[in-house]
């Protein structure tokens, strides 16, 4: 029966004329980001399209961290190797352009019901995979930023465990309530915590989205660190150390504030949503999972990796990589995925599937990012895009360690920025 | 047919260079083109497949001069060699000359002091992180027993250098240990015997024969200890990125984020270029200063 659905498939397949009539053989590479036997899953999913579509043939590479795989990606180019498509970091897009490496999704998928496909995505995870109006991106593996928070901690505070503070005031005043210390005033534990090394840029964007502020435009040319709600912004991050006295002062590690908040010794954190199954497994306390607190909106930044067309690509190769990219993003696979893998369903439809609904039943924690993706804003994104991520990373860390006031510090940035960006415009 | 043959030279020449192959070819593959391509690189700008890289002169070391990150990260650099080196160094004798004499359990105080040297970096920086995280590291359940507050030590720019330079000192020490054991084991006894019988005192001995009889050695591990200072920077992918704010940053690793976050081929050569400059300064240096104290025996 199967057989013949996969027959049936192959001969409408063929008679739309979406595959040629010869075997295509396609390569993609991917990176794992986040911990687990993930590879395992990929080449299941591969195995499940080739039993469908057997005139085709995929290599799936995988390339270890994101920028591993951009490297080898773009090196397999260079050495004339082919790959037609590659998952990679979603913020890529202006490297990978810059490169003339990338076709856009609507050159291929052309058809009406293609065209509804690229429109079947929450809008925050196109909004990294787009320039000049074509989707260059299509959304893969994809997280947010939530906020995590000990529920045995706001009950010793006296505070309810079962509401977490919704606003940045309510965070700094629920959070000075949760510092506890030794008979010797030392802090035992703090309020909270997010992290200031790594991702510094990342974790900003949230702080500045809930200010009201993107850091940057869509066409990734101009750069907005040095607007008063971004200093803001950063003032209140600077303040809940050094004013508030609920964070520690300096730089927070990213690296091993997990163990931090599951050894008790931050009553919130804000983390990844790629922390969640090992906050899950690690901690012994009862912990909540909230959308990150207002200031004048909600906000937290994407991240991850998005599916690419390569340019280095004969039209049939296109058309079967497109087909295959549909198929690993189809509803099913999308809730297969962000079960086995923690990343956010990426279109609405994902969570109508009878699996991801009965999941979220089980583990509500799991709705958060996604509920948070209407507030969601694209991830930190331009050309020269490492340069101008570390100005920023720079700034902030020049902040947080008291060496310079946020305004001067994200000044100083964004006139590095302004010098990087011109002659993109 | 040739009627010619060979005559014994020539093919003495030829059998010479063919045993001098395999290693001039790795060494040239390896050491040396690399060098020379790096060199030209730094004369070109970074090309993309839409912009050609075009020959651009001194403009990357113009723009390195005017980069202030370098020369934080040169600083860095030259207070993580002056906090690494003689520490090191002075610890690595002192290790080995009392690991050298007789002591219960010699053995195995020898393999714990060499042990940190087998460890990987990565392994290390891993370890320590863990020593040196706020609250629940290892420094600050210590201190805390004296009622001291937590500090954030990696997080600090005033002591994230010190946390690394000691870190270092702690890895490198071990290796260094070893090379002095060698040599205190390769000096003759009778040497100390005569001293003993003309009365010397046991500083006395060691500042006028033991100190400069190691001379060889202390150069050798000179060397060596300058070239990790700039070699050495795993431990920054684990502990802090070269953060906050560049106060732990390296040349190497910035050279690394040059290349592989930034994409910018060019201004890592450039920058390459000057690390190779700055370390053959240094070996030039060093051999030519310290050879007029180094007796070779």
């Amino acid at each position: 029966m199967k057989k013949l659905i996969g027959l049936l498939l192959l001969f409408a397949a063929l008679l739309a004329g979406s595959f040629p009539a010869k075997a295509v053989e396609l390569t993609f590479y991917y990176p794992i980001a986040v911990g687990g036997p993930l590879t395992k899953v990929v080449d299941n999913l591969v195995a499940g399209f080739v039993k469908e579509h057997p005139d085709v043939k995929i290599n799936a590479v995988y390339a270890g961290n994101y920028d591993d795989a951009r490297i080898k990606a773009l090196a397999a180019l260079r050495a004339g190797q082919p790959a037609q498509m590659s998952v990679l970091f979603s913020i890529d897009i202006y490297e990978l352009l810059e490169q003339d490496a990338i076709v856009p999704f609507d050159d291929v998928a052309t058809t009406p019901e293609d065209k509804a496909w690229l429109k079947s995505f929450y809008p925050a995870l196109m909004a990294n995979g787009t320039y000049k109006g074509k989707v260059y991106g299509i959304p893969f593996q994809r997280s947010t930023i939530v906020m995590y928070w000990n529920k045995d901690a706001f009950k010793e505070a006296g505070l309810d465990p079962e509401s977490p503070p919704a606003t940045w005031n309510e965070m700094a005043q629920a959070a000075a309530r949760l510092v506890k210390k030794d008979a010797s005033g030392n802090v035992s534990r703090w309020g909270v915590m997010v992290p200031s090394t790594g991702y510094a840029y990342w974790m900003f964007q949230a702080f500045a989205r809930e200010n009201g502020q993107d850091l940057m435009n869509r066409e990734g040319n101009q750069t907005n660190f040095a607007h008063p709600d971004v200093v803001g912004a950063l003032q209140y991050w600077v303040d809940l150390g050094k004013k508030f006295k609920v964070m520690p002062e300096g730089t927070v590690e990213w690296g091993t504030l997990r163990q931090n908040f599951t050894e008790g010794k931050t009553a919130i954190m804000w983390h990844t949503t790629g922390n969640l199954t090992a906050v899950k497994d690690t901690a012994k306390f009862p912990f909540g999972v909230a959308m990150l607190p207002a200031s004048k909106q909600r906000g937290s930044p994407t991240g991850g990796g998005n599916w690419y067309l390569f340019k280095k690509s004969t039209p049939a190769e296109r058309k079967a990589a497109l087909e295959f990219i549909k198929w690993v993003t189809a509803p099913e696979r999308t809730a297969e995925w962000s079960i086995a893998t923690g990343y956010v369903g990426t279109r609405p439809d994902a969570y109508e599937t009878p699996k991801l609904k009965e999941y979220v039943v089980g583990f509500p924690q799991a709705a958060v990012a996604r509920d948070q993706l209407k507030f969601a804003t694209a991830e930190l994104s331009t050309f020269q895009t490492g340069r101008v991520r570390k100005a920023l990373d720079d700034a902030i860390q020049a902040a947080l360690t008291g060496g310079k006031s946020p305004a001067d510090a994200l000044k100083a940035a964004q006139q590095e920025s302004e010098r990087l960006l011109k002659p993109y415009r | 047919m040739t009627t010619k043959t060979w005559s014994v030279p020539v093919l003495r020449q030829v059998y010479g260079w063919l045993l001098l192959a395999p290693a001039a070819i790795l060494l040239v593959g390896f050491t040396h083109y690399p060098a020379v391509a790096t060199l030209e690189h730094s004369l070109f700008s970074t090309g993309t497949l839409a912009r050609p890289s075009r020959f651009v002169g001194l403009a990357n070391y113009a723009a390195l001069g005017d980069d202030p990150i370098f020369w934080q990260v040169l600083g860095n650099n030259f207070w993580f060699a002056l906090g690494t080196i003689p520490t090191s160094i002075a610890l690595a004798l002192l290790m080995a000359i009392w690991v050298n004499g007789k002591l219960p359990g010699r053995a195995l105080v020898r393999m714990s002091y060499f042990t940190p040297t087998v460890l990987p970096m990565i392994a290390v920086a891993n370890l320590w992180l863990y020593f040196y995280t706020p609250q629940i590291g290892l420094l600050d359940k210590v201190t805390a027993l004296f009622g001291a507050g937590s500090h954030n030590w990696l997080g600090d720019p005033h002591t994230v250098m010190g946390c690394l330079i000691a870190m270092t000192i702690w890895k490198e020490a071990g290796f260094f240990m070893i090379f002095y054991l060698a040599a205190l084991q390769s000096l003759p006894p009778e040497l100390e015997e005569a001293a003993r019988i003309e009365g010397a005192s046991r500083w006395y001995f060691f500042r006028r024969v033991t100190f400069p009889l190691l001379m060889p050695t202390t150069l050798f591990v000179l060397v060596n200890a300058t070239i990790n200072s700039f070699k050495l920077v795993d431990h920054l992918f684990i502990l802090t990125k070269g953060g906050p704010d560049n106060a732990s940053n390296l040349l190497l690793y910035y050279i690394y984020q040059v290349a592989f976050s930034f994409f910018d081929i060019a201004y890592a050569s450039t920058l390459t270029v000057v690390l190779l400059a700055l370390l053959a300064g240094f070996a030039i240096l060093q051999f030519q200063l310290v050879e007029r104290r180094v007796h070779y025996r």
